[in-house]
């Protein structure tokens, strides 16, 4: 079976939620939409205090080429732009509405009819492109990468095939895995629209093989569709990585920054955002809500949710038999990349893939150990890459060297912290040098 | 016998010879070096702290010499040895030396643990730069101290030491050399490198909250709101400024009257070095006001 190259671990699957079926969760009594839900430029608010809105009412316009618009996913009134404490830990601008019934715009098909891509012959490359990029779609496995961008490849490059991001490696997570279960059809249509978008032949699907009943459905459901092929692949930590991915797919390794998938030809888009599309196109429905795992070994009922965006956390919690008393983390994602989150009040935003609770014991850091120099970390590290040695450089403030041993190369993905036999934090002096060394070659570049 | 003597002949005409090569590439090649760079470099502190703002001491003394041979010492500075190594350095090369007033550290945050209320705990690796990567920290304020003790640790005359009553580093005068090390580990940048002022006595806004007033108010019993009363009582010196919901006092224009200090609702403004005030007895409106 099918996996990459280099390095990776398995972390127990702890897959909770997975036989519990999607469900709606209530609405809020405030909504606060971040204008830091993606990567790059923040959005612009166009909305002001005391302005209603419906659901999928502009809040925001995009800041710049890399950036998302953001919509209302709620009806009511604009109470303040002020700012919010968001994932990331810090206080940001942000749209409070206070809910009022469930509005929705209009323009919106909210029927469950399934359309074809054949029902709709004159959608081109273009208007896919723009439907997606009026949406806000960004990327929904976590990293929040505008959508319309990696669809529309730099001059020169040309896709070859795009690759749909099932894998959901992260420990706990099911919503990807609940989202093919039930809505198969409407991912296929969505990788049409986007071998359309990109005008390529061939669409993979990658799932890991922990999630059976998914590539059974998935591939019995593929073959209607032409082109498009599920892969099985091996259980691994981080195959969800894009560069992993393409690598466990289709064989091909992706060069060191500045180098992008698309310079393989590859167009790589979450099972997730493919959904997204698909009502984005076809419905014309922003991306106002999403699929968000709530889990953890106390949680009563681990569920998942389909979400309002804006959502307070605390709400969610609530929607899944509260807070457990053991409670010793929160964390916003999944275990191995997610965020510990400062409170509960943090509104959900397009990237958040998972909430997950961990108990006291679980939550707990144990006391690092000297580096024995085992070199477990080399061998874990899917970038074939040094973390020992990153570690050491960033904690020596050695950022010559960090840049020259390719610390920018790093995916964060926690695999070498996870592996290390002397508990060392070694992802966390890691992302220091990384973003060090990122800020010094952007001010190189400046000049 | 006669090949023992070749030998000695034959090594003898290659050492004469190296010997030739050796004196005449070392003439030829020879750095010139100014005798006066080691000669300062001699009285500086050795210290290679980087606080003077070259590359360690023998790069500033190397600086100083090139300085002195434009004609002025004028902006070189060791701070950590001071006027009496200044003065040392002006008399190798011959230069009379004028020094600005001393610096010292000065932490900007009134955080206490009693002031500011811990909301979260960070348990990654122990280090500042590390728990800034989080956001917040473990507090509701996202510009005060983060407690891990980066400056300490960068602190090369051991003249800061971690409280663990306040969970805050504290400056000992005495020692400070304002080298500016701390400073530049802070990633939060709320150590100030300050005028000393005379006897040692300034008066400092313990405080680097740019959050709106509300907010800041929530995070700390001690922060700066940026109400601007302060900037009220100082305006015939016009020494404080607010800028982004802080307040901040230049040390240069301060008279050290102390009226802002009164003045901050929040107790934010906090005088050094000053000697015990005396109970002024109470003004008539403030019986009535007790009696009320």
């Amino acid at each position: 079976m099918k996996t990459f190259k280099i390095g990776g671990v398995h972390p127990a699957e702890n897959k909770l939620s997975a036989s519990s079926p999607i469900r709606e969760a209530a609405l809020p009594k405030q909504a606060i939409f971040s204008m830091f839900q993606h990567i790059g430029a923040p959005a612009k608010p166009v909305v002001q205090k005391g302005d209603e809105v419906k659901v999928g009412t502009l809040l925001a316009e995009a800041g710049g080429f890399v950036s998302a618009p953001i919509h209302s996913s709620v009806s009511g009134k604009v109470t303040k732009v002020d700012v919010a404490l968001d994932a990331s830990g810090t206080r940001r601008t942000a749209i409070y509405v206070d809910v009022v019934g469930d509005e929705w715009e209009e323009s919106i098909d909210r029927s469950s009819t399934l359309i074809e891509l054949s029902d709709r012959p004159d959608l081109d490359s273009k208007t896919i492109v723009e439907k997606i990029k009026n949406a806000g779609i960004v990327g929904m496995g976590g990293a929040t990468f505008p959508c319309h961008v990696k669809l529309s490849p730099p001059p020169g490059s040309k896709a070859e095939c795009v690759i749909i991001n099932a894998v959901e490696c992260e420990p706990y997570l099911t919503a990807d895995h609940r989202l093919m279960l039930e809505h198969p059809e409407e991912i296929l249509v969505g990788l049409q629209l986007i071998m359309k978008a990109v005008d390529v032949k061939k669409g993979y699907i990658g799932i890991e093989n922990n999630k059976p009943d998914a590539i059974a459905l998935m591939t019995e459901k593929a073959k209607g569709y032409e082109g498009i092929e599920v892969v099985p692949l091996k259980v691994k930590y981080p195959q969800g990585g894009e560069k992993q991915l393409i690598d466990a797919v289709i064989g091909r390794q992706v060069p060191a920054p500045p180098a992008i998938p698309i310079n393989v030809g590859a167009v790589v888009q979450n099972v997730g955002t493919a959904f997204a599309i698909y009502q984005a196109v076809m419905k014309n429905k922003p991306l106002i809500d999403r699929i968000i795992t709530v889990t953890g070994k106390s949680v009563k009922q681990p569920s998942n949710l389909l979400a309002r965006l804006g959502t307070p956390f605390q709400q969610l919690i609530d929607e899944c038999g509260g807070l457990p008393e053991d409670t010793g983390k929160i964390i916003g994602g999944g275990p191995m990349m997610g965020k510990a989150l400062l409170n509960l009040d943090i509104p959900m935003t397009k990237g958040s893939s998972g909430l997950l609770i961990m108990n006291d014991m679980e939550a707990r850091r144990v006391e690092p150990q000297p580096c024995i120099r085992c070199a477990k970390c080399v061998s874990a590290c899917p970038m074939g890459l040094e973390p020992y040695l990153l570690s050491k450089m960033s904690a020596k403030e050695d950022w010559e060297g960090a840049e020259k041993n390719d610390v920018v190369s790093c995916i964060e993905c926690g695999s070498c912290q996870f592996t290390c036999p002397s508990n060392r934090p070694l992802l966390d002096m890691i992302r220091v040098g990384k973003s060090t060394v990122m800020g010094i070659i952007r001010s190189r570049a400046a000049k | 016998m006669n090949v023992i003597l070749i030998a000695v002949l034959v090594l003898g005409l290659i050492g004469l010879a190296s010997a030739v090569i050796l004196f005449v590439v070392s003439h030829k090649f020879a750095v010139h070096e100014d005798p006066r760079i080691a000669q300062v470099g001699e009285v500086l502190p050795q210290a290679n702290c980087g606080g003077c703002g070259y590359p360690g001491c023998s790069g500033f003394a190397a600086a100083c010499v090139k300085a002195a041979d434009e004609g002025s010492l004028e902006g070189k500075l060791c701070p950590v040895g001071g006027q009496p190594v200044m003065e040392q350095v002006a008399s190798i090369l011959g230069m009379s030396v004028e020094l600005g007033a001393p610096k010292v550290a000065v932490v900007r945050c009134n955080g206490t643990c009693e002031n500011r209320p811990r909301l979260a705990q960070f348990d990654g690796a122990k280090s500042c730069r590390v728990q800034q990567m989080t956001g917040m920290g473990e507090t509701g304020c996202g510009y005060g101290c983060l407690g891990c003790g980066d400056c300490v640790s960068k602190c090369q005359f051991d003249a800061l030491q971690m409280n663990p009553e306040t969970g805050l580093p504290e400056v000992n005068e005495e020692k400070c050399t304002a080298c500016g090390a701390c400073s530049k580990a802070c990633p939060r940048g709320i150590i100030e490198i300050r005028l000393k002022g005379p006897k040692g006595r300034r008066v400092v806004v313990l405080c680097n909250n740019k959050d709106k007033g509300a907010i800041a108010n929530k995070a700390c019993k001690a922060s700066c709101i940026g109400c601007g009363k302060c900037v009220k009582t100082c305006e015939k010196f016009e020494a404080i400024t607010l800028e982004n919901n802080l307040a901040y006092i230049d040390a240069e224009k301060c008279k050290m009257c102390r009226k802002c200090e009164e003045a901050c609702p929040k107790g934010a403004i906090h005088g050094f070095n000053f000697p015990p005030k005396k109970e002024k007895p109470a003004t008539a409106e403030q019986q009535v006001e007790q009696n009320v």
